[in-house]
């Protein structure tokens, strides 16, 4: 007997679910999987932002009195696990990598899809892997930087669950990177050349070497480590003969790295939102693209300053002190170009807006304390102190968190068509805003005056200040609230927000809202100038 | 034009102004108690006020922007069409590379105060009988310094607990006891995970890594009691673990020196 196939059937493009249920199906469509990062993502974000609650509310008093200690020090892990690996690296990346890159491009989709499907289903998994470990034997309870010995004695079952799940981040980082360089290099529509790309390709570009670069060392360290663990090997383990400060030298190749990993993107982000909404072009394209490729080759060099504090011979120290502070230099370059762009515009203020204006003041704070922290003799004093928890808050919520938001306001009426609500928008923003600088400004006061970072109890001169930080933790959950119900009264019931609503020239806003499967219904436009504000050409669009 | 280039001076030296008023009269830090603690605290006002200048300037920057570039109701179009200005790009390039400079050798020249680059001196009679590496922390002593120097200390940590041990004086104290003005040598090692030695008033931390041992020097200058703290997280009481140093006059320090003291046992 002869079974007829359908000819449709075998096209595997039907096979497909539609609507909804394609964001939970393996879709090869890269605005899929952009969406999948990004909502998958946000679902971590609020499990880390609980964890991150538990430790305020623990810190509300000297004692430890919330949880029990090791409890508390499994939450912290936790906590800098799940905002590192599950939360920012992927939505940063994944999530608006994917749905603008081969927008910029020019392209119908990402190089690989099927590796791009693939980097996005290695997330789920592990992220639940690693927040089930919970229920073992206890979480991973060495904080995230898992440093032996104190990873190699501690309970093991939570610690190895740890390290596979970083693992295959990592690995799915690794996917996504490759997938990113392959897609800007190979697959630019003809015609289009590097420097006409918008700078989120660029970010992209940096961030992506970055990930090649770097994450194996991490794969390779935390492999060592497992045996470590489980095979009695000694490494790092100094019973046997091992060394602690390999693996943090190590350990930093990958991990300071990563601060940029999340940040470029940030970078690139705010390069995209900003012109659009000052109507004018970004100032200074070729030295940012300039100072984006000058911050990737400084941060892969500047690892050890994590490390003042271990055993570091000094002209090491010194070293890594002069690089550190340069980096302080293509960073300066880009946030006066932000600034020079915002001069003389016509700014709409709205939430993308004050968000992005939001993330400039707080990553200036934090690129301060930054320079102050790579000096070796300040940071002896501050290091491991509640001011490095600031510092990083300040660079890595205040900055780029803040532009995730940011870039939701600006991509939420591409995506689905639909208006977000500006009022509640920019409540959100008043609210995270004071959340944010009143929960860790003060805790820069803390670590100079002598709280140390991971603590359940400290001394309880320092209450009334850590009450302060708590409070704003608590303004912080709370500014979710706005955001999610004008989400879903959005995606429901928003105002139409039309093809274009900003006016913008970039090539993602060429297209239908939301953009058909392989993104234009004919030839993909060529646009040679992404930002040209005040031109001819952002006359002419207006009319189409 | 003239008008408008006075009220930039005038918002600049205003912006300098604070800064330094803030840098000059805000006390952040806890109180001096070693040698080290005015260098330290002479670059952190530097910083602070090096820090707040630019803080201050970028945010008047941005909110002045916000306010004086908003689209009014009536306003179509775009703003002006400006893509860049070399020259503005080259002078913001080359000023912070300068700056940014500065405070590295600026800092360098602190470090060097504190007396971090020193050589470490291996004939240090604490050493003699280890041929291991010793890393080194801050050193604040000279070479010669350090051989004429007779209060060392060894110290080892282990969770969650320090304990200090007076090989002079043949015993072991949970408490640090130290005389005023004299340089104080540690040899430092620990029993089972990464700990580290933090005393805020003195400005100074040094880890304490097994297996290999570091070492770290200072002067007290002020008499008291301060908060000795391990800084990096080793286990689930990290947070409880503490000790004091007490920083006495030299005749109450030898008075409890020589009660601690024990016979020397010659086998």
């Amino acid at each position: 007997m002869t079974i007829s196939i359908d000819p449709q059937k075998t096209n595997s493009e039907s096979l497909q679910p539609k609507g909804w249920l394609r964001y939970f199906s393996f879709s090869l469509d890269h605005k899929v999987i952009g969406i999948q990062y990004l909502v998958c993502g946000f679902l971590f974000y609020l499990i880390g932002g609980t964890l991150a609650s538990a430790i305020r509310i623990e810190l509300a008093s000297p004692m430890s009195d919330f949880m029990p200690r090791d409890v508390y020090n499994q939450v912290l892990t936790l906590h800098g696990t799940i905002m590192i690996f599950l939360w920012i690296v992927p939505v940063v990346n994944g999530a608006f990598g994917n749905y603008l890159i081969p927008f910029y491009v020019g392209a119908r989709d990402m190089a690989f899809p099927r590796l791009n499907a693939v980097a996005f289903w290695l997330i789920p998994p592990s992220g639940l892997m690693l927040v089930a470990s919970y229920f073992v034997e206890g979480a991973a309870q060495a904080g995230w930087t898992a440093y032996p010995p104190l990873s190699i004695t501690t309970p093991q079952s939570g610690q190895i669950i740890w390290i596979l799940s970083v693992l295959l981040l990592g690995g799915s980082s690794i996917f996504g990177g490759i997938n990113f360089i392959a897609t800007i290099i190979k697959l630019r529509r003809p015609g289009l050349k590097l420097m006409q790309l918008p700078m989120y390709c660029w970010a992209m570009l940096g961030t992506s070497l970055l990930v090649v670069l770097s994450t194996p060392v991490l794969a390779g360290t935390l492999i060592l480590l497992s045996f470590d663990i489980i095979a009695n090997t000694g490494f790092f383990n100094p019973v046997l003969g091992g060394n602690v400060v390999v693996y943090q030298h190590l350990f930093w190749f990958y991990s300071h790295p990563a601060v940029y990993i999340m940040v470029l993107p940030a970078f690139g982000l705010v390069s995209e939102i900003l012109p659009v909404h000052a109507r004018k072009p970004l100032f200074g394209y070729t030295t940012m693209v300039f100072s984006i490729m000058g911050i990737v080759v400084l941060g892969l060099v500047v690892w050890a300053h994590h490390m003042f504090t271990s055993g570091t011979p000094p002209w090491m120290r010194l070293f890594f002190t002069i690089a550190t502070a340069f980096i302080a230099v293509p960073t300066g370059i880009k946030f006066f170009n932000w600034v020079a762009t915002l001069w003389g515009g016509k700014i709409s203020i709205n939430s993308a807006m004050l968000f992005s204006c939001g993330f400039i003041i707080n990553f200036v704070f934090g690129g301060i304390t930054g320079v102050a922290l790579a000096q070796v003799p300040f940071d002896i004093h501050v290091h491991d102190t509640y001011f490095v928890v600031a510092h990083f808050h300040y660079i890595v919520y205040g900055g780029t968190v803040f532009i995730i938001f940011s870039s939701i306001y600006h991509w939420f009426p591409k995506v689905t068509g639909k208006m977000l609500n500006e009022k509640l928008g920019i409540l959100h923003f008043i609210i995270t805003f004071i959340g944010f600088n009143l929960c860790f400004a003060p805790q820069h006061w803390l670590g100079l005056n002598g709280m140390p970072r991971r603590v359940a109890e400290y001394d309880p001169q320092f209450q009334f200040v850590n009450q302060i930080s708590s409070l704003g933790a608590l303004l912080m959950a709370l500014s979710t609230i706005p955001f999610l119900i004008n989400v879903f009264l959005s995606v429901r019931n928003g105002k139409d927000a039309g093809d274009n609503p900003w006016n913008a020239l970039t090539p993602e806003w060429l297209t239908s809202s939301p953009p058909p499967v392989e993104n234009w219904e004919g030839e993909a436009p060529l646009v040679e100038e992404p930002y040209g504000y005040g031109k001819e050409i952002s006359e002419q669009n207006k009319n189409i | 034009m003239l008008n408008k280039n006075i009220y930039l001076i005038l918002i600049i030296s205003l912006v300098f102004a604070i800064s330094f008023w803030i840098g000059f009269n805000v006390n952040l830090l806890p109180a001096e108690a070693s040698i080290n603690a005015p260098i330290y605290d002479e670059l952190f006002k530097i910083l602070f006020i090096i820090g707040l200048i630019i803080f201050i300037g970028m945010t008047i920057a941005v909110i002045y922007s916000l306010f004086k570039f908003r689209k009014r109701n009536d306003q179509i179009g775009d703003g002006i069409a400006l893509e860049g200005n070399l020259s503005l790009e080259i002078v913001w390039t080359i000023i912070p590379s300068i700056i940014v400079l500065l405070i590295g050798l600026y800092s360098y020249n602190i470090y060097d105060r504190m007396g971090g680059m020193k050589e470490l001196n291996h004939n240090h009679e604490m050493m003699t009988s280890n041929t291991e590496k010793i890393w080194a922390g801050i050193s604040q002593t000279s070479e010669n310094e350090i051989a004429i120097n007779n209060l060392s200390i060894e110290v080892s940590a282990m969770q969650f607990a320090f304990l200090f041990n007076y090989p002079k004086g043949n015993f072991i104290s949970g408490e640090l006891h130290v005389p005023v003005d004299q340089k104080v040598s540690m040899k430092m090692e620990s029993k089972d995970v990464i700990h580290a030695f933090w005393v805020p008033e003195f400005r100074i931390k040094q880890d304490i890594i097994p297996g290999q041992p570091t070492i770290l020097n200072f002067t007290p200058t002020k008499v008291g009691k301060y908060p000795i703290i391990c800084a990096e997280l080793c286990g689930p009481y990290h947070g409880g673990m503490r000790a004091s140093i007490i920083v006495e006059e030299e005749s109450d320090y030898n008075e409890w020196f020589n009660k601690n003291k024990k016979p020397e046992v010659n086998l």
